[in-house]
């Protein structure tokens, strides 16, 4: 067990200086020594910007995207959408953990969780952007006509409803930055509310993304179609939020350890053994949740017939009962590397899951030549999102108090 | 958006949730009655490819909406009989294509032909799907689409059992396309049946009320003992279609999936979406009780730990004192 009582009280800037940031970001030469420290990454920025053009200025959906008209939805669905809600459950899973369940230890790894959530949501819609037709109705289903029947509606109400919330709750980090406590400490007062309202939203959008697909019996394999399919993406949803808290605190650990504070790194294992045993709870339930549906809808043979039962045995065996057994391994002998390990398994395995549901088992009935296979323009987009949401989670951790309590709470816990 | 119109919707949802539970369990709707379909025949269809061109006519030269509007094709284009296959289907140029096939049935070399285009479900699965409520499953048959309000999630092409629905991808303002049955030229009365039935020259196609044509389809049946297979495939598929087929040889040997069963798409999500609204109501209460439970035990236990201290060090003190 590893203790990480080192470390300095990271250094936050004066309001007045923190303006001067903001000004910063306005002035060209900001970006020139990006660029020059950042070549690789300004490299993806360059190609997501020229695809971004292309998608909506000259080539359309055809010019940029593999899709067609038997396959309407690809990777910025199954990957940008599906997985990036999946696994931006952190902010759910450890604020019911530290307030809800008030856990002793947990407090410093809210602010990184919802700062995590509300990047991660916010770019899930902004990723779907590029994939909708008319970009600029994307208001429609909630403020103009509304279709109350349809899955998506509640999943789109849920989002919008649950991002407002995430950035309500982030909102402090950047007020108290910029020397505005007031507002901070009025949403200070919602604390609790706001919360047990993120954990509402997520609980019904994170099933409503399974739920998406039970009105497709006949294209998504019965290995996967359940009626119980939103229940197991909520439940592995924990298990998602939870490992990515774990993995991402690990690379967070290496790269921004000036910016945390001593409670934080003192608090840090302790978040992780809490949560390597949760999610190994979690993920032994879920494995039995899958079997349910194959033994009440009498689905064995499928089990044994052909490359769709090696893909669900892969994903069973490899990403759901390795990484449980790697966490309970991990919490026994309080090995962090085990653990890590397991967290790295398990978010790999909930990518897995979500593309077999939407991608790999689903529109089975075409044939081989008729199959879709993501074109290189949606790969850049995908990964130009992803850098987008790594380097504001950088920009705003290397300024805010993220990892540390801002100087003006001295006092306050 | 004003908190009461917020209110208002969540009710809504609520209340559409809740009585699609309830028809869920007890399901009642029987479609529209006097609702119009068509009956194919593929024993009849001889593959000219008239209904094709019959469609794109009535389409392109009737300027309607965008998105009820094809763009016009040579007749050239649909003279040509020996590039059909099984494999091409419906997109954004057009509502309908027919399919070439040479079943197994018939010993893989004998060519059958079937027409496909929008099924017009009773209760159709792209109206059900669509979170901005963009189709229509009109009082007369047609299952129609206002692009106006579409948003293009293309979750309705998902949806779809048949995958009917097609997408302008090429375009920079995209929408769907989907056969309309000619309800708008109907409804106009530019013609009387939809412009492919009236361009059949076998009768492969018959215009009618639905009830009507499943009774014509099995007279059909019946009279000509041997021809046919004893299904009407859209009587009950999905619920009941109004663009149904008979046949000779088996629907799943003409592209036509016959392991849809017979729910009707809305069914499939309404049982799930009706759990919403009570996990919106529970989760609350039961969250912010365990949030008051921890406070408790918490406030609980700091005031024993403070009493035990403070018992501990007065008895310090009296053994002190003495």
């Amino acid at each position: 067990m590893s203790q990480h009582d080192h470390g300095a009280q990271p250094v936050i800037l004066p309001p007045a200086e923190a303006w001067g940031v903001i000004r910063s970001l306005l002035k060209p030469s900001t970006y020139l020594q990006f660029v020059k420290e950042h070549p690789i990454l300004s490299l993806i920025f360059v190609a997501g910007v020229a695809v971004t053009v292309n998608r909506f200025l000259i080539g359309g959906l055809a010019g940029t995207t593999n899709l067609d008209n038997n396959n309407p939805w690809g990777i910025w669905i199954s990957f940008d959408l599906l997985c990036g809600v999946a696994l931006a459950a952190g902010g759910y899973t450890t604020t019911a953990a530290a307030l809800i369940f008030n856990i002793k230890g947990f407090r410093t790894a809210v602010k990184p969780a919802i700062l995590t959530a509300f990047l991660g949501y916010s770019f899930v819609v902004y990723a779907l952007l590029y994939d909708v037709g008319q970009p600029w109705r994307l208001p429609y289903p909630v403020f103009w006509s509304p279709g109350t029947s349809s899955v998506l509606f509640e999943v789109g109400l849920c989002v919008m409803l649950y991002v407002t919330v995430l950035a309500i709750e982030w909102l402090p980090n950047f007020t108290d930055w910029v020397g505005l406590p007031k507002i901070s400490h009025i949403i200070h007062k919602c604390t609790i509310a706001l919360t047990i309202m993120g954990i509402v939203l997520s609980t019904m959008h994170q099933s409503s993304l399974g739920m998406l697909y039970l009105i497709t019996p006949s294209k998504l394999h019965p290995l996967w179609y359940s009626p119980q399919l939103p229940l197991q993406f909520f439940v592995s949803s924990m298990v998602a939020g939870m490992s990515m808290v774990i993995f991402e605190g690990t690379i967070s650990h290496h790269y921004l350890h000036g910016r945390m504070s001593a409670e934080y790194n003192r608090d840090h294992d302790g978040v992780l053994f809490m949560f390597a045993k949760a999610a190994s709870i979690v993920l032994f339930g879920y494995f039995f949740m899958k079997w349910v549906p194959i033994a009440g809808e009498n689905k064995w043979d499928y089990l044994f017939d052909g490359k769709f039962a090696v893909m669900w045995w892969v994903e069973m065996l490899g990403f759901v009962a390795l990484p449980c057994l790697l966490y309970a391994l991990g919490y026994r002998s309080r090995s962090t590397g085990t653990i890590k390990a397991a967290s790295a398994l398990a978010v790999l395995g909930i990518v897995v899951n979500r593309f077999n549901v939407s991608w790999f088992a689903f529109n089975i009935q075409l044939r081989p030549e008729q199959r879709y296979f993501p074109s290189a323009q949606e790969v850049i987009v995908s990964v130009f999102v992803v850098t987008l949401i790594i380097l504001c989670f950088r920009f705003v951790s290397k300024y805010m108090a993220i990892f540390s309590d801002h100087p003006s709470y001295k006092d306050h816990h | 958006m004003k908190r009461r119109h917020f209110l208002g919707l969540a009710g809504a949802a609520t209340a559409t949730a809740l009585a699609g539970n309830a028809m869920a369990s007890g399901h009642s709707f029987e479609g529209y009655p006097n609702s119009y379909g068509v009956l194919f025949d593929a024993s009849r269809c001889i593959g000219c490819r008239q209904c094709e061109m019959g469609c794109n006519t009535i389409n392109s030269e009737n300027e309607t909406k965008p998105w009820t509007t094809l763009p016009k094709k040579d007749p050239a284009y649909f003279a040509d009989l020996k590039s059909m296959n099984d494999t091409a289907r419906t997109d954004s140029t057009m509502y309908t294509l027919v399919n070439k096939y040479e079943p197994q049935a018939l010993g893989g070399k004998s060519p059958v032909y079937k027409k496909f285009q929008c099924f017009h479900c009773k209760e159709p699965a792209c109206a059900s799907a669509c979170f901005v409520k963009a189709f229509t499953k009109t009082p007369e048959g047609a299952v129609t689409y206002n692009g106006s309000v579409c948003v293009g999630c293309r979750y309705c092409m998902i949806a779809c059992p048949w995958s009917v629905p097609a997408y302008q991808f090429d375009k920079l303002v995209p929408y769907v396309q989907k056969c309309h049955m000619c309800h708008p030229h109907i409804k106009a009365g530019r013609t009387t049946v939809p412009a492919c039935v009236g361009a059949c020259p076998m009768e492969a196609l018959v215009w009618g009320k639905r009830e009507d044509l499943i009774h014509q389809a099995w007279e059909r049946i019946r009279s000509v003992p041997g021809t046919y297979l004893p299904h009407v495939y859209g009587e009950h598929e999905m619920g009941g279609t109004n663009w149904m087929y008979i046949s000779s040889v088996p629907f799943a040997q003409i592209g036509l999936p016959e392991n849809l069963g017979q729910t009707p798409a809305p069914e499939l999500t309404s049982g799930a979406l009706g759990l919403v609204p009570l996990v919106a109501c529970l989760w609350p209460v039961l969250l912010g009780g365990i949030w008051q439970i921890t406070q408790w035990k918490d406030r609980k236990a700091e005031e024993a730990t403070q009493k035990a201290v403070a018992e501990a060090v007065a008895v310090e003190r009296a053994k002190a004192g003495k």
